[in-house]
């Protein structure tokens, strides 16, 4: 708490010439539609001050784009009676589905583990102060847990200096959201670092939506269960006759 | 070709999804199988989250049994009334099936006791069929047309005798029905069509003439499977609509193959070529619960999702 608080004071200090974030994005919205298979988004943005560029240390930039946070139940495998089971289990209140962090620099070197905890940049600390809330003994295991895996599934990446900052002022990055993107909100923050210092924040959001025939589907499998459930055996049955159909007119005809 | 399933949430190759319908189609055709003890783990594998990948198989196995039981009936190898004594098991099963399944989740280790009923199922079954199927072969080598069933055992003492013309049998309902109940149960629980049970309980226990077993049981599965699909639609909202289309696709097509081949085929060899594929599904599965997996954790979504 007590850091926290320096940390505050010396973003209150007027060490820092006010420098604030403009922001653009290549698109707000990314619409699942039946063939979406990822999306690219550029972001883009310049730096806006009222003085010169200030001495010291360059400006760096980082971009966290989150998905939205969902609960989960992390398990662990121990061995009895010689067959692998699932023993322990943790449940996290919420991890974000999609955690991507890109820098202008090695993320460790241009931001102080203070600050990164304090705005929770990088994915660990986004989890882990989630998984701090859970009473039982070890659950940071389980949060690492959800990192190691996760990354590995390509869901949480950071790209270290793949953010292009020009002349201290303009920078751009952009950022590869996989084809398995769950719907929501996706929390797009940009910070601007300077010795190791975040000096200023901007956030704004994606609107990640299912549309067309996805998002039909999956309102009426939720709205009307029963309807949906009953189609969906209509159109095995059409499709399974038909096939018998056509087969038989095959046969025939030769 | 990528396509986003909107049910399940996961992008996937259509052309992957076509294929493995059509394979899991010609073994439907051929065995009289639903397929789904194959293909159930087969979308596990490509990433489907488990609960879809369950509740969507069963729709498909409706459109490829359909498509199969169409081919049987016009074969005249379905036995109407044995169907209907079988499906009314097949539905008690379901429904208490259901039950067993959402205990089991409560105490949190459904995975494994649907892993463990997957080995222990299609060992013993793959087992007793390979060895059955083999000595049947090497019998009917040696002096053609010598093959017996044993036509006297304690089945033919119960009461509620009926006659089942088209299978040839004249025995009590209680058999069929208690077959009818036990597999229906497994299908609820294992996410499959049962067919893997079924036909060699029918073969062995009933003493059903193999040619009408297959159509005989795809006539049973249908229902269930639509039974089941329509409870996990309405409870869970896990049927994907857009998986099943693509898999029943080339379910429906492989399936209607798969029925050309299995006439072809001698009765023995389809028996053996089902216990091979039984045994090399059951010795994966054993493997998996045996070797320490690579990773120790595992991510689930929370009971309340």
């Amino acid at each position: 708490m007590l850091r926290r608080l320096l940390v505050l004071l010396c973003l209150a200090a007027p060490a820092h010439a006010q420098e604030e974030v403009v922001l653009g994005l290549s698109q707000n919205r990314v619409a699942i539609t039946a063939n979406f298979d990822g999306s690219e988004i550029l972001v883009f943005g310049a730096v806006k001050r009222e003085d010169s560029i200030p001495e010291g240390d360059p400006l760096q930039v980082i971009v966290a784009v989150s998905g939205p946070n969902e609960p989960i139940t992390v398990r662990r495998k121990e061995k009895k009676f010689g067959i692998w089971v699932n023993t322990d289990s943790v449940e996290i209140d919420g991890a974000p589905s999609f955690y991507a962090v890109a820098t202008s620099g090695p993320l460790g070197e241009i931001v102080s583990p203070a600050e990164n905890r304090l705005h929770q940049i990088s994915v660990e600390n986004a989890i882990s102060s989630i998984g701090a809330q859970t009473q039982k003994p070890g659950a940071a295991e389980f949060a690492d847990a959800v990192v190691r895996i996760r990354t590995n599934q390509g869901f949480y990446m950071l790209r270290e200096n793949t953010v292009d900052v020009s002349e201290q002022t303009l920078f751009r990055t952009s950022v590869a959201m996989p084809a398995n993107l769950t719907e929501g909100f996706y929390a797009t923050r940009v910070f601007l670092v300077r010795s190791g210092e975040v000096i200023s924040t901007y956030e704004t959001k994606i609107d990640v939506r299912k549309v067309g025939l996805e998002r039909w589907l999956y309102n009426l499998s939720r709205q009307q269960p029963l309807v949906y459930g009953l189609l969906s055996l209509a159109i095995a049955i059409i499709a399974g006759w038909g096939a018998s159909a056509f087969f038989r007119v095959i046969r025939q005809g030769r | 070709m990528q396509i986003y399933l909107p049910i399940a949430e996961v992008s996937v190759n259509a052309f992957l999804l076509l294929g493995l319908g059509g394979l899991v189609g010609v073994l439907s055709g051929m065995f009289g199988v639903g397929g789904g003890f194959l293909m159930t783990p087969l979308l596990f594998f490509i990433g489907i989250p488990p609960a879809v990948a369950v509740a969507t198989e069963a729709n498909q196995i409706v459109a490829s049994s359909f498509s199969g039981v169409l081919a049987h009936f016009k074969r005249r190898t379905v036995d109407l009334r044995m169907g209907t004594v079988l499906l009314v098991g097949g539905l008690t099963g379901a429904a208490i099936g259901v039950v067993v399944f959402n205990y089991l989740k409560s105490l949190g280790q459904v995975d494994l006791l649907v892993k463990l009923c997957y080995v222990i199922f299609l060992g013993i079954i793959g087992g007793l069929m390979f060895i059955e199927s083999l000595n049947a072969i090497r019998r009917s080598s040696k002096n053609p047309g010598a093959v017996k069933r044993k036509k006297h055992n304690w089945i033919h003492g119960l009461p509620f005798k009926v006659r089942f013309r088209v299978s040839g049998l004249y025995i009590s309902v209680i058999p069929p029905l208690l077959v009818g109940v036990f597999v229906g149960i497994l299908s609820a629980i294992m996410g499959v069509g049962g067919g893997f049970i079924m036909v060699p309980a029918m073969i062995y226990l009933l003493g059903m003439p193999t040619k009408v077993v297959v159509g005989t049981s795809l006539f049973q599965i249908i229902f269930v499977t639509a039974f089941t699909t329509l409870l996990h639609a309405t409870t869970n909202y896990t049927v994907d609509m857009a998986l099943a289309v693509l898999l029943l696709v080339g379910g429906v097509i492989g399936a209607q193959f798969g029925a050309v081949i299995g006439t072809r085929l001698k009765a023995e060899q389809l028996r053996i070529l089902l216990a091979i594929m039984v045994l090399g599904v059951c010795l994966k599965l054993g493997l998996d619960l045996l070797i320490m997996p690579g990773e120790l954790y595992s991510l689930g979504a929370s009971g309340g999702h």
